[in-house]
């Protein structure tokens, strides 16, 4: 990246947020509470939105905010405070094997730079800012139920198999 | 607006002035739903008349009421979350004010213009849970937090009949874009006769019925009303809130109200405009520019009546139990939209 592209507002914001989201992140894991834990997963998936929104891939920075911040975590939330969510720190929250993390965390980090770097290599989203526009929703929709619509007809499927899975497993009768 | 300025004035400016259409547009359908249905409709109903004293008819009775609100000491129970605690009406509100960004007033008076506007309302509405959810935990008081489960509980369960609502409109306009569902509004004709423009409300009734209850549930109004139950619950998860944060509590639920009113309107009745035929119209380019006053106007009365409707249905109905709401919900609700999509979707092809 040249110096001249480095103040642009979009790499402004992206750094800004990408802070964010990385102290969050961090935040996440150290915080002692269960449901300050989550609330600052709020910030982070918020934060993804956020990017994608600066990559103007509109469409997906919403479903990121329906699907994650709007379904995940308050199912998530919903969870914890029925079973358990005591107001204040908590002791027991930390798992005795919290060192393995690190390394699966690093080879996630390698194997996601990899496949990203290799996929695209050198090349660039648009080649001049000001060229930005957004991508028309009936476009990805095309791209969904064109070329891809077996592969989202097998997610369909198994998204149903987990609804009826779930379904099985809560009835007593 | 925006559209309109932007050739002559600088981005803050511009933002700025984005900044105070919204806080008009949130606060102002706000306080006019509070004082004219909340205050003296429901008084009439209730063979009363409401707020006489401060000034004429009690017309200044909101100004007395939000100086109380300020006035009154702000109340952290001791064992409480504090900052959860006080950040919790925020985010509730802070939905509020997201939802309105995409609301269209007029040809350009508009804040943003997303393409898929329709869409970024389903998302950020589902936003004010959290804020609900936490306020029920945090205020560390059971009642409190039942209130704030049933709201979420509650919530989740009537998004879903509210986004396949509005996809039959959605099908119909061809677009997610706001903008664009009102020009397919205006623009349309019912059979070749397009002196009404093809409002959705006619094609889409029951869409519209199913998305105003949807609407009742998300704003926890009356015949929904279990998460502020006050005889089983107190007040819900708004308990153990006190003076200026209760305010944004109330002013989120009365204007979330507005907001939602406004976007019903823009989905099934034409939004802010006039049926393009009669000043010859062909498409949003030809509109004449007083269109951006006369459509505000024309989207505020429209919002009037859909939140009469909302209100009417809040003073006439008693509270459905907790298992009769999730199964209206899921077995009534949900496969009629569904039903409905297909039809729409079958209709779209056919014509």
């Amino acid at each position: 990246m040249i110096a001249a592209d480095l103040l642009v507002a979009q790499n402004v914001g992206f750094g800004i947020i990408s802070l964010l989201m990385i102290v969050a992140a961090l935040r996440v894991v150290t915080v002692k509470n269960v449901v300050h834990a989550a609330l600052w997963l709020v910030i982070v998936l918020s934060g993804a939105a956020a990017q994608y929104l600066l990559l103007s891939a509109e469409f997906v920075a919403i479903t990121q905010i329906l699907v994650y911040v709007g379904a995940v975590m308050v199912l998530f939330l919903f969870g914890t405070m029925l079973t358990r969510a005591r107001i204040g720190a908590e002791s027991d929250l930390n798992n005795k094997n919290w060192a393995l993390g690190i390394p699966v965390a690093l080879l996630m980090l390698g194997v996601m730079s990899y496949v990203i770097i290799d996929g695209f290599g050198s090349e660039r989203l648009i080649e001049n800012p000001g060229d930005m526009t957004q991508v028309p929703v009936q476009v990805i929709s095309d791209d969904i139920f064109g070329p891809y619509l077996l592969p989202f007809w097998a997610l369909s499927f198994v998204l149903l198999v987990a609804v009826i899975g779930a379904i099985v497993l809560a009835r007593k009768d | 607006m925006n559209a309109l300025l932007a050739a002559d004035l600088p981005y803050w400016v511009q933002s700025l002035l984005r900044v105070l259409g919204g806080l008009v547009a949130v606060l102002l359908p706000a306080g006019t739903i509070v004082y004219l249905f909340l205050f003296k409709m429901m008084s009439f109903m209730q063979s009363r008349l409401g707020p006489m004293e401060a000034g004429p008819y009690g017309s200044m009775q909101l100004f007395a009421e939000v100086g109380k609100w300020l006035q009154k000491e702000d109340i952290t129970p001791a064992r409480a979350d504090r900052t959860i605690f006080k950040i919790a009406p925020l985010v509730v509100l802070a939905s509020t004010f997201l939802l309105v960004a995409v609301v269209p007033f007029g040809p350009d008076a508009w804040f943003t213009n997303f393409e898929a506007g329709v869409f970024y309302m389903l998302a950020v509405s589902s936003v004010s849970v959290l804020g609900i959810l936490i306020a029920g935990w945090s205020s560390a008081n059971k009642y409190s937090l039942l209130g704030g489960l049933r709201a979420a509980g509650q919530l989740i369960a009537y998004e879903l009949p509210m986004v396949l609502a509005v996809i039959g409109v959605i099908i119909q306009a061809g677009t997610m874009n706001l903008q664009g569902i009102v020009v397919a509004q205006n623009g349309g004709e019912i059979f070749g006769w397009n002196g009404l423009g093809n409002p959705y409300i006619l094609t889409q009734f029951t869409g519209f019925i199913i998305f105003m209850i949807a609407v009742q549930a998300e704003l926890t109004q009356t015949p929904f009303d279990m998460p502020i139950a006050e005889s089983e619950l107190v007040s819900g998860y708004m308990t153990e809130y006190s003076g200026f944060r209760f305010l944004t509590f109330f002013i989120a639920e009365f204007a979330t109200a507005g907001v939602f009113s406004l976007i019903a309107s823009v989905l099934f009745l034409g939004g802010w405009g006039v049926p393009f035929a009669w000043f010859d119209w062909k498409s949003i380019d030809d509109i004449s520019d007083w269109m951006n006053v006369v459509g505000p106007l024309i989207m505020f009365t429209k919002m009037m009546v859909l939140a009469f409707i909302i209100m009417w249905v809040r003073f006439s109905y008693p509270r459905f139990r907790e298992d009769q709401l999730q199964r209206f919900a899921w077995k009534v609700l949900i496969p009629i939209s569904l039903v409905n999509i297909m039809i729409t979707a079958i209709l779209k092809v056919a014509f």
